[in-house]
């Protein structure tokens, strides 16, 4: 393993501190409690919106708080979520008497410290509502499953909400939204090769040199199946395919389509691979009305990425198109 | 009977086992979910041994509560809180004064996994831990019930917690990261039910 590290234990402190060195002015960065919080949080009477995670998919989340988008992020382990006490130290401070809402993906581990961060800080006399984002079509989602993974359609729900809250809409209605764009939203990932976790120090699943594997998640965690490596037209295909079969949209119907990197494939093959899936989402019958192109939900250096298409509905672009000031969205 | 000391005995022992076990435990989690517990694990039990050190505790029930706080704080992920719940609510049942039996043991035990059934929504055959605790709670009740002591009930229950961890080999994964697998999760051993198991071993050899 050739990374940029000090000590592998202590890799996202230490990464925090080059977050908070780069934007002193629009962040402020506890680093004791791993918090980002925007520098004029709380506003009064406007909902916060927080987001967390583990560290290892950057921008994502810490990358998108500011003007449009999270209040505050907070950040876990590598891979792992935040604990409770973090969620709630976000959670009272950015509070501004109009309630918080809680974005968070689908893994059993973010929603039981997002829960119980929740219990406390209604104990604590703040309102708090929550959007879970489980939009990875890769895996099956039935009863009998902790129901799907919650991939890059999280950053949409992000900027969405984030969009409104700044608009003053209130926290039942941020949540309303949330909730919809997520259930409107599905993904699909294909990874060419393994991330690695620095603390591990050896790559996570084992690909052969030709082997690629399909629905792959933000955490090099396995998919539905490894196959060949193939062109990339026919990867865009395995993307696309499954994404539509899921969302089955109207013909006719705007969406946005996101091509995101998992953090070891470079912009130039994000771009290609857009070019091919362009085509495939036309001829289904859609009109791209809204895209999205680069590395931003992200599984450390894992070579890959994700399509996710979002139906969208006039609501939903206004809000997309609203002004955005973040360290890894700007507008 | 246990004392407060006794239980501080099994959260170093706990502590112990699992540090030299997290590779191990890392490498289950490696084959089915994100490769994380056992460092979380060590982590998470690591801060809870220094605790007796650090600060004195009036009783086994705070002592307990504070170990549930300092997992829930350190540990993240999914264990965090269901480990964090268990202690928390262990406690409960062992508030009463003077040393712990089996009759008290017995209803700690089933608080603490109750707490982590309401917590983690898991069923007997999800591949989780609760399948190491449902058969160790099992275990330990029929032996309390034909009214042997404290070390023979937690002797019984890590027996059991063992049997129980070796059947998740065979199970499909309905909860969790390793769901997501699906039948790709079969063939290996639950991280989770592997890491109770440790700590039902450790308490069977510090509570006598």
């Amino acid at each position: 393993m050739k990374k940029f590290l000090n000590d592998p234990q202590d890799v996202v402190r230490e990464a925090l501190r080059g977050l908070a060195l780069a934007h002193p002015r629009s962040l402020r960065v506890d680093l004791e409690r791993r918090i980002v919080l925007r520098a004029d949080a709380p506003a009064p009477g406007r909902v916060g919106v927080v987001s967390g995670g583990g560290a290892g998919h950057e921008p994502l989340h810490t990358g998108f708080v500011g003007v449009g988008m999270l209040t505050a992020a907070c950040v876990g382990e590598v891979f792992t979520s935040p604990v409770p006490d973090q969620i709630l130290g976000a959670t009272t401070a950015v509070d501004g008497g109009a309630g918080v809402l809680h974005v968070v993906k689908n893994y059993t581990g973010d929603v039981l410290n997002f829960e119980m961060a929740a219990e406390l800080a209604h104990e604590s006399g703040v309102r708090v509502e929550q959007v879970l984002v489980a939009d990875d079509v890769a895996v099956e989602d039935s009863t009998w499953t902790a129901g799907r993974r919650g991939v890059a359609a999280t950053l949409l729900v992000e900027k969405i909400v984030g969009a409104a809250a700044e608009e003053g809409a209130d926290l039942h209605r941020c949540a309303e939204l949330g909730r919809r764009t997520a259930a409107r939203a599905a993904s699909m990932g294909i990874a060419l090769s393994s991330c690695t976790v620095p603390a591990a120090g050896r790559p996570t699943i084992n690909l052969g040199p030709q082997e690629i594997e399909v629905g792959v998640g933000i955490h090099g965690e396995p998919g539905r199946a490894r196959v060949p490596m193939a062109p990339a037209r026919e990867l865009a295909a395995l993307l696309v395919e499954p994404v539509l079969a899921d969302l089955a949209p109207a013909r006719g119907e705007p969406v946005l389509v996101l091509v995101n990197g998992f953090g070891g494939t470079p912009l130039l093959e994000l771009h290609l691979v857009f070019a091919e899936v362009v085509p495939l989402v036309q001829a289904a019958g859609l009109v791209v009305a809204r895209s999205l192109v680069g590395s931003y939900v992200t599984s450390l250096d894992m070579a890959g990425c994700s399509l996710t298409l979002l139906r969208l509905d006039d609501e939903l672009v206004r809000c997309w198109d609203a002004p955005v000031d973040t360290p890894a969205l700007r507008r | 009977m246990a004392d407060l000391s006794a239980f501080q005995a099994w959260i170093a022992e706990s502590a112990r086992t699992l540090g030299e076990q997290a590779t191990y435990l890392t490498d289950l989690d490696r084959a089915i979910g994100d490769g994380d517990h056992g460092s979380n694990m060590d982590r998470g039990f690591s801060a809870c041994a220094e605790l007796a050190e650090a600060e004195e505790f009036p009783s086994v029930d705070a002592y307990l509560k504070k170990v549930g706080m300092v997992l829930v704080s350190t540990v993240g992920g999914a264990s965090g809180p269901l480990y964090g719940t268990f202690f928390l609510r262990l406690a409960g049942p062992l508030a009463a004064p003077g040393e712990i039996g089996a009759r008290q043991m017995g209803q700690a035990l089933r608080a603490g996994v109750d707490g982590i059934v309401a917590r983690g929504k898991a069923e007997r055959g999800d591949k989780t831990m609760y399948d190491a605790f449902a058969p160790a709670l099992e275990a330990y009740e029929q032996a309390a019930a034909e009214g042997r002591g404290l070390s023979d009930c937690l002797t019984a229950a890590a027996g059991a917690a063992r049997e129980g961890r070796d059947a998740t080999e065979q199970m499909i994964a309905r909860k969790g990261r390793a769901s997501y697998l699906g039948e790709r999760s079969a063939g290996h051993l639950d991280p989770g039910a592997t890491s109770a198991t440790l700590l039902l071993e450790a308490a069977a050899q510090a509570l006598r």
